[in-house]
């Protein structure tokens, strides 16, 4: 059998857009497909493994850094979990808001999973759930040199949600730059606001990249989150499920990795003009409030 | 003041000459940015010749420090008794630990605090803060070190970039500990040079150690404040006896052998008097506009100057201390003649290039000039335009001025301007003692001091008599 080869995927967008979701399902998705996976949650808030480990909170590896002294100390059995389909979990964690630094979390993070060898040859894929915007170079820590090759950006018809992709797109140009990262598409995660699909499609479409998959709204998968269950694992035979498992297998056969063409600030407000999304720019209301 | 007379060989023309020819072995945009910070020296020009306070040019050799260094290295760290802690990583406290010759009294332990105290950052502290091991740490200093008088912590550079809130925890552990606690955001990527820190440090001492305290004597017409000695080889020591000699009282010295109740107690004082410029002017112009207290620049190297400084201050006070200051100065004359006497005609006609941090450069001159020597040329690392200014008429014309100057520029410099001695810091001296040329490590008095005063002046001329004329050199031979 030839050797296979590891997929490196970072999925990022905007805080609040559905990221941990939306990668717990689809990697579910690519377990029922017998893939094996490895998660590494990048976010202090640590929720990016709890439907595949239907738990609560999972050991962070800053966590027991912080309780054991040194990162040397830490054992790769003490953070790295087992859940639905095999997949290996790991959070980074950190610090609350307003202390510390969580980017430096991220880095320290990876470095030891690297060390350790959580990277085991039996991996298909493994998946790097980043918080929010890249802020900082911790961040961007997984899209680094040979770290995630692949870039998933998860989207909505909402303005700062495009926003957003639009932003970490110059991101990725930085690194791609230096190193073999590419985006390689959109993930719409339905908002249901107006021609959704059309204005994602044609982002991408300015982008130089696809919209991978348009994910409809469901309120599954807030049953199946409730149980901390990803729909996959809930309702095999739901729609939603189906849909999941579909955007699972485009990533599987997934070859549009491209360096992304991020739009100037007023390309990408034209583009929502011309999709009703913004108004017409008046330069006699900036500024001016309601009563005045 | 007379202009100086001319030095043999040195115009204004050839010394352009020099720096154009230096110039001329960089690159061009290293050409263009090092250019304004080298000049010949016009002593009656209103403004002076070089351009200072600038970032370093990349890719040159510095000799800069950074503003933490000039927080917890020229401010912080002469302050007896109070601890100090290095909030961040470990090293730079470890090397910063006494490492500058600042001579204190005390039981160390007890009454004086010598040591390093640092909070030793893990990846841990990194990224969960450092807040809760900060505040950890100072209770266990204060349970261990019960006699401190205070506690200063002095950030350094990832405190800044995390975000640590220093000043959060010192204003709690203040009230916790009832001790003061003084937070100093010295993070070192801030500024171009440690000047930034001695600036830093000022601002942390105006708003948290000035007027906070009482001295225990009633105050009197004769109290005065040492502002910016820091006790460099004992300097404190040497220049303290002569002030008291004339009759002043000096009630506090920031921050050679400092306390810090005295420090904060200083905004009843009379007059301040200071001697590092560069570091604490800041303070000296807020006493003045908020407490209304003068002061005014003193100069101790050397018998000239320390005579024009002791009249100065003498204008400020009584009958009774001006006549105190011309007996001291009789006192003293033959005391200094023995010295010049013996010194003078083995170094009458030498010359010497100085470049050290904000002050010693243009202070010390006085000093030199007393022995014979001559100075061709002149620089400091981190000053600004007034020091400059103040410099010019120090200078003979044409002299050679360098601000900030880099290891290639001054070793062609020296090659070419062939001074008897060289003065400057640790990092240029076994280059120019490996050329063969006598060289004084200026920053620490070579372990060697005080060189402040009359006790002082003593020591100083043997010591530029023993570097310039020691036998060594001439058993030297250089294999290039």
């Amino acid at each position: 059998m030839a050797e296979k080869k590891l997929r490196q995927i970072a999925i990022y967008g905007k805080g609040g857009i559905g990221k941990s979701t939306t990668t717990q399902n689809t990697v579910a998705g690519l377990a029922s497909l017998g893939k094996r996976i490895l998660i590494i949650g990048c976010d202090p808030k640590a929720d990016s493994t709890r439907l595949i480990l239907h738990a609560k909170a999972q050991d962070t590896v800053m966590d027991k850094v912080r309780e054991l002294g040194t990162v040397e100390d830490l054992e790769l059995d003490d953070v790295c979990k087992r859940g639905y389909g095999e997949v290996m979990c790991v959070e980074s964690g950190g610090p609350e808001p307003g202390v510390g630094c969580a980017g430096r979390g991220v880095i320290t993070a990876i470095n030891f999973l690297e060390e350790e060898g959580a990277y085991t040859p039996d991996l298909d894929y493994v998946f790097y759930d980043v918080l929010g915007d890249v802020v900082c170079g911790g961040f961007a820590m997984p899209i680094r040199e040979n770290k995630a090759q692949e870039i998933y950006i998860v989207v909505s018809g909402e303005m700062m949600a495009m926003y957003a992709a639009n932003n970490i797109c110059k991101g990725i140009v930085k690194y791609a730059a230096s190193g073999s990262v590419r985006l390689a598409g959109l993930i719409c995660n339905s908002r249901e606001t107006d021609r959704e699909a059309d204005l994602i499609e044609a982002l991408a479409a300015r982008l130089g990249t696809q919209m991978i998959h348009f994910v409809p709204r469901d309120n599954q998968v807030q049953r199946a989150e409730l149980r901390r269950m990803t729909v996959i694992e809930y309702s095999p035979d739901h729609k939603q499920a189906a849909e999941y498992r579909t955007l699972a297998q485009k990533i599987v056969d997934n070859e549009m990795f491209v360096v992304p063409t991020p739009l100037e600030m007023e390309d990408l407000e034209d583009l929502l003009m011309e999709f009703g999304i913004m108004e017409a720019e008046d330069e006699t209301i900036v500024g001016v409030a309601e009563n005045a | 003041m007379a202009e100086r007379k001319p030095i043999k060989g040195i115009t204004i023309e050839s010394t352009e000459k020099l720096i154009a020819d230096t110039l001329a072995e960089m690159p061009e945009k290293a050409q263009k940015k090092r250019a304004p910070h080298l000049g010949a020296n016009e002593p009656g020009a209103s403004a002076c010749a070089v351009k200072s306070n600038k970032k370093v040019v990349p890719g040159v050799m510095s000799q800069r420090g950074c503003a933490y260094a000039g927080a917890k290295g020229v401010v912080w760290g002469p302050i007896r008794d109070m601890i100090h802690v290095s909030h961040g990583p470990v090293g730079c406290g470890v090397y910063s630990w006494g490492t500058r010759r600042n001579l204190m009294q005390g039981i160390p332990g007890v009454t004086s605090f010598p040591m390093d105290f640092t909070s030793d950052f893990q990846e841990r502290d990194i990224v969960y803060g450092g807040d809760l091991k900060l505040e950890k740490l100072l209770r266990e200093a204060d349970e261990l070190f019960p006699l401190n008088k205070g506690m200063s912590v002095l950030s350094e550079c990832p405190v800044g970039l995390i975000g640590d809130d220093i000043n959060a925890v010192a204003k709690k552990m203040e009230k916790e500990l009832d001790k003061l606690v003084v937070p100093c955001n010295c993070e070192g990527f801030r500024g171009v040079s440690q000047s930034l820190g001695h600036h830093i440090s000022n601002d942390s001492i105006r708003d948290h150690i000035i007027g906070k305290f009482k001295f225990k004597e009633e105050a009197g017409p004769y109290d005065i404040a040492l502002i910016g000695d820091y006790n460099i080889g004992g300097d404190v020591w040497a220049a303290k006896p002569i002030l008291e000699e004339i009759g002043l009282n000096v009630k506090s010295v920031w921050t050679g052998d400092g306390e810090v109740e005295k420090i904060g107690a200083t905004h009843s004082v009379k007059l301040n008097l200071i001697h590092c410029y560069r570091s604490m002017n800041y303070m000296c112009k807020v006493m003045e506009e908020k407490w209304n207290i003068p002061w005014l620049e003193y100069n101790f190297f050397g018998p000239t100057k320390i005579e024009e400084s002791l009249r100065a201050i003498g204008e400020l006070f009584d009958d009774k201390i001006r006549k105190n200051v011309e007996k001291v100065i009789k006192k003293y004359k033959p005391v200094m003649k023995e010295v010049t006497d013996e010194y003078k005609p083995r170094l009458e006609g030498k010359t010497a290039m100085l470049f050290v941090g904000g002050l010693r450069p243009r202070h010390t001159i006085g000093a030199y000039e007393d022995l014979g020597i001559q100075i061709t040329g002149a620089g400091y690392e981190f000053a600004h335009q007034d020091d400059y200014d103040r410099t010019a008429p120090e200078m003979a014309k044409g002299t050679l001025i360098y601000d900030d100057v880099s290891e290639f520029e001054l070793e062609k410099f020296v090659e070419e301007l062939k001074p008897d001695l060289v003065g400057s810091g640790i990092k240029e001296k076994y280059v120019f003692q490996k050329a063969g040329i006598p060289f004084r490590q200026m920053h620490s008095w070579d372990y060697s001091g005080p060189y402040h005063g009359y006790e002082g002046f003593k020591i100083f001329a043997r010591d530029i008599d023993m570097a310039i004329n020691s036998p060594t050199w001439d058993l030297v031979k250089s294999p290039f």
